[in-house]
């Protein structure tokens, strides 16, 4: 009967939809929906920049507005992927322009974007409003520049974890006075001096603003001077925190602090003296969410008082100088907890307190609704983690990295298969996992059977055989993701279920079993999988042995065929 | 509480191609890839693994281990520098004061802002520094411990150079303070 409404109709009811995958499964019910739906969309998440080409993106989705692009794989944070891979924004910024798409908000991660992309950005969508960057690279403060001078409408700059080159131009006094509608500026990642003058000027100017981000170089008088003028403030991250508490300075900032009372969310102290912190007190009442972990030299004590005020807190993220005393007391303070993200304070040295089982354990003992855990540790148990499971039966995100990739269970010696058994076994929710630690195929046969909800997967250093890898594929119905690195996984496992990962978004193999001669044939087989093989030793160019290993193999389903951008080092067989 | 102690702790070279042996079989082959309690990362900006073989014992490393994000890494490592290089907490002391202080030195810019704060914490007035004749007129002189162990006045070299050479300081009291004056 739903095939009599007129399109209208149909076109108003869509609008209610507004994830990307309820709009994909609406699409399939029929031609009809297919068309209305695809001339309705105006946001579109391309979760692979690979997979589609922005022509035929555009054709099929004329009136999109707002674009999502990711470009390389999840393990080119550490540093396993080439810089020069790929995932470049460039073509798609120039389909857009020359097609007139009416480009509002792009939001890019982990992609190449050059000050010629942001430059062209800048130019050719009158109505652009929205730029988030996310762990992107190559270019520099004149295409923000760029940005800043000529997007008339711009309310949102959000630049978090990019690699920015600092031209020490003066990008920020390029927002024209007649600039007014920035909603949200982050610059926190910026290595370089920025114009305070301006910067003040712009907060001033600027009534709607809710969340600003500043870098280490914007000091602690102007943040004051900067929170007189926005205390309508919902987020902020401050930049250097460093100066005298008997000041009068200090005092400004405290009673400046106190006005501020809608902030929900802190971020930054990129430069901070401990003994300034207490200025923050007042806002932490109505804190949720809270990010310390870039900030340094702030001991264990210190972080614990000013966490004993946070007790609405819903998000976490603090360095393991937090230890495992510090967790305890996050665990009885923050009962709202839904996320913990505890980094590493120290990556080179030996011996500086870290955290263990304990505290995570302390904290699932505690904050019953946390769903979401990143916990870098020294050292952890099977008993901790299946006490951690019976606690937390609500995990959506569970990733845990021990510092000794195959460390066994701190007590008894043995695997960690139990531990992370009881976790998928228990946490039914669970979409994204990631293990570490001594692990045998037989965590992998738990996952199989138990994860059923698990999109993505990351294994490192772990598994016997191929029967490990295969436990997954066959019984992770949704998995979408999986990323692996030095695990004996090898030809038998790679080619048992070919067409499975058609089903899933890509698959990354590192240090693995896999040789040359299966990924031929794999992608020999998939026409609609890209099979690509990168190396960057001069070996195989010498020998083009089927035999060989392979370094690292990224394969991912896409409609466009190999890509026409890949490196020398990247093969697409 | 114990900690895992199946550490080798002989660099095998092997273990540098970032293979495993399977569980039960040699300990030492698994294991010789680090025989810290904790791994290190392997700090590199490129993924050249030959990097990795000249590594001196005892850390071995391990490219991308731990999963941190090189933005991270860049900004910690950073962030150790700065915290290097100033001599972050020294201990005060006062002649006639009960007890000790510590301040931190990272948190002053200069000696005009170093004396005011020492003024304040003292309640003492320590006056102004002269080169020819220290801190003459004024009731106190405050002096600091170098890294050779001798008792320096403030106030002398560049601050740059004074922070980093700092191990202590002591505040002199008047009669004692006129003898460093006429040096």
């Amino acid at each position: 009967m739903l095939n009599y409404f007129p399109e209208e109709v149909l076109e108003h009811v869509f609008d209610f939809l507004t994830s990307h995958r309820d709009r994909n499964a609406v699409s399939l019910v029929c031609k009809s929906w297919y068309a209305v739906e695809r001339f309705s969309r105006e946001k579109v998440f391309i979760g692979n920049c690979y997979t589609i080409s922005p022509e035929r993106l555009i054709a099929r989705f004329p009136r999109v507005r707002s674009l999502t692009l990711k470009g390389k794989p999840h393990f080119a944070d550490f540093n396993l992927v080439p810089h020069d891979w790929g995932g470049y924004v460039q073509p798609w910024i120039e389909s857009m322009a020359k097609a007139g798409v009416n480009l509002e908000e792009l939001r890019l991660k982990r992609m190449l974007v050059s000050d010629e992309s942001l430059d062209l950005l800048a130019n050719f969508f009158p109505n652009f409003k929205s730029l988030v960057l996310v762990s992107c690279d190559g270019f520099s403060t004149d295409g923000l520049a760029a940005i800043a001078s000529n997007c008339r409408f711009l309310r949102e700059l959000d630049l978090q974890e990019n690699e920015i080159e600092d031209r020490r131009g003066q990008w920020l006094s390029c927002f024209p006075d007649s600039c007014t509608s920035l909603v949200s500026l982050n610059f926190a990642c910026l290595k370089g001096e920025v114009n305070l003058l301006s910067l003040e000027r712009l907060v001033a100017r600027c009534r709607n603003l809710r969340s600003l981000r500043v870098n280490h170089a914007v000091p602690l008088d102007a943040l004051q001077r900067i929170l007189a003028q926005a205390p309508q403030l919902v987020d902020l991250g401050i930049g250097s925190f460093v100066h005298d508490p008997d000041s009068e300075i200090y005092n400004k900032i405290e009673t400046g602090m106190q006005k501020c009372t809608s902030i929900t969310s802190l971020s930054g102290f990129l430069d901070v003296t401990a003994r300034c912190l207490p200025a923050v007190y007042t806002i932490c009442r109505h804190l949720t969410s809270l990010n310390l972990s870039y900030a340094p030299g702030i001991y264990s004590d210190e972080l614990v008082k000013l966490i004993c005020h946070c007790n609405k807190l819903e998000r976490l993220l603090v360095l393991d100088t937090i230890g495992d005393k510090g967790l305890g007391v996050v665990a009885s303070t923050c009962k709202e907890l839904q996320e913990l993200r505890v980094f590493p304070s120290d990556l080179y040295g030996v011996g500086n307190a870290a955290v263990t089982e304990e505290g995570l354990v302390a904290i699932s003992a505690g904050c019953r609704k946390l769903n979401s855990i990143l916990y870098f540790c020294e050292q952890m148990t099977n008993a901790a983690l299946i006490m951690v499971a019976k606690n937390c039966p609500n995990f959506i995100r569970f990733r845990l990295a021990t510092f000794n990739p195959t460390a066994p269970d701190a007590v008894t010696m043995q695997p960690l298969d139990e531990g992370f058994g009881a976790i998928v076994k228990s946490c039914k929710g669970l979409k994204r996992l990631s293990v570490s630690g001594l692990l045998t195929d037989q965590v992998f046969l738990y996952m199989g059977r138990y994860a059923k909800q698990l999109e993505m997967l990351s294994i490192a250093f772990a598994g016997d055989s191929d029967k490990g890898m295969l436990y997954v594929l066959n019984g992770c119905k949704k998995l979408k993701k999986l990323e692996i690195r030095d695990s004996p996984f090898g030809n038998a496992a790679l080619l048992a279920d070919m067409g499975k990962y058609e089903t899933m978004r890509s698959l990354w193999m590192s240090s693995c079993e896999v040789t040359l001669g299966a990924c031929k044939t794999l992608a020999q087989k998939m026409p609609r999988l890209n099979v690509e093989v990168i190396n960057e030793s001069d070996q195989m160019e010498a020998s083009v042995d089927d035999k060989h290993k392979v370094e690292k193999m990224y394969l991912y389903r896409t409609l466009v065929g190999p890509r026409k951008d890949a490196p020398d080092f990247v093969w697409t067989l | 509480m114990e900690r895992a102690a199946v550490y080798d702790s002989d660099l095998n070279l092997k273990a540098t191609e970032l293979r495993l042996g399977l569980p039960g079989r040699d300990e030492s082959e698994k294991q010789s890839s680090r025989n810290n309690k904790r791994s290190s990362a392997e700090m590199e900006n490129s993924c050249d693994k030959d990097e990795q073989e000249s590594a001196p014992a005892p850390k071995a490393q391990v490219v991308g281990w731990p999963p941190v994000r090189s933005y991270r890494k860049n900004i910690l490592q950073h962030q150790k520098n700065e915290s290097d290089l100033s001599g972050i907490f020294v201990k005060v002391s006062m002649d006639g004061a009960p007890y000790l202080r510590k301040i931190d030195l990272k948190v002053y810019k200069n000696y005009q802002d170093l004396l005011k704060a020492l003024e304040n914490m003292f309640k003492c007035s320590i006056g102004v520094y002269s080169e020819r004749e220290g801190y003459n007129g004024s009731e106190f002189a405050p002096t600091y411990e170098d890294k050779d162990g001798d008792w320096m006045l403030v106030g002398d070299v560049p601050w740059d150079m004074f922070i980093t050479s700092c191990k202590r300081l002591r505040i002199m009291k008047g009669s004692e303070a006129k003898g460093l004056g006429c040096l």
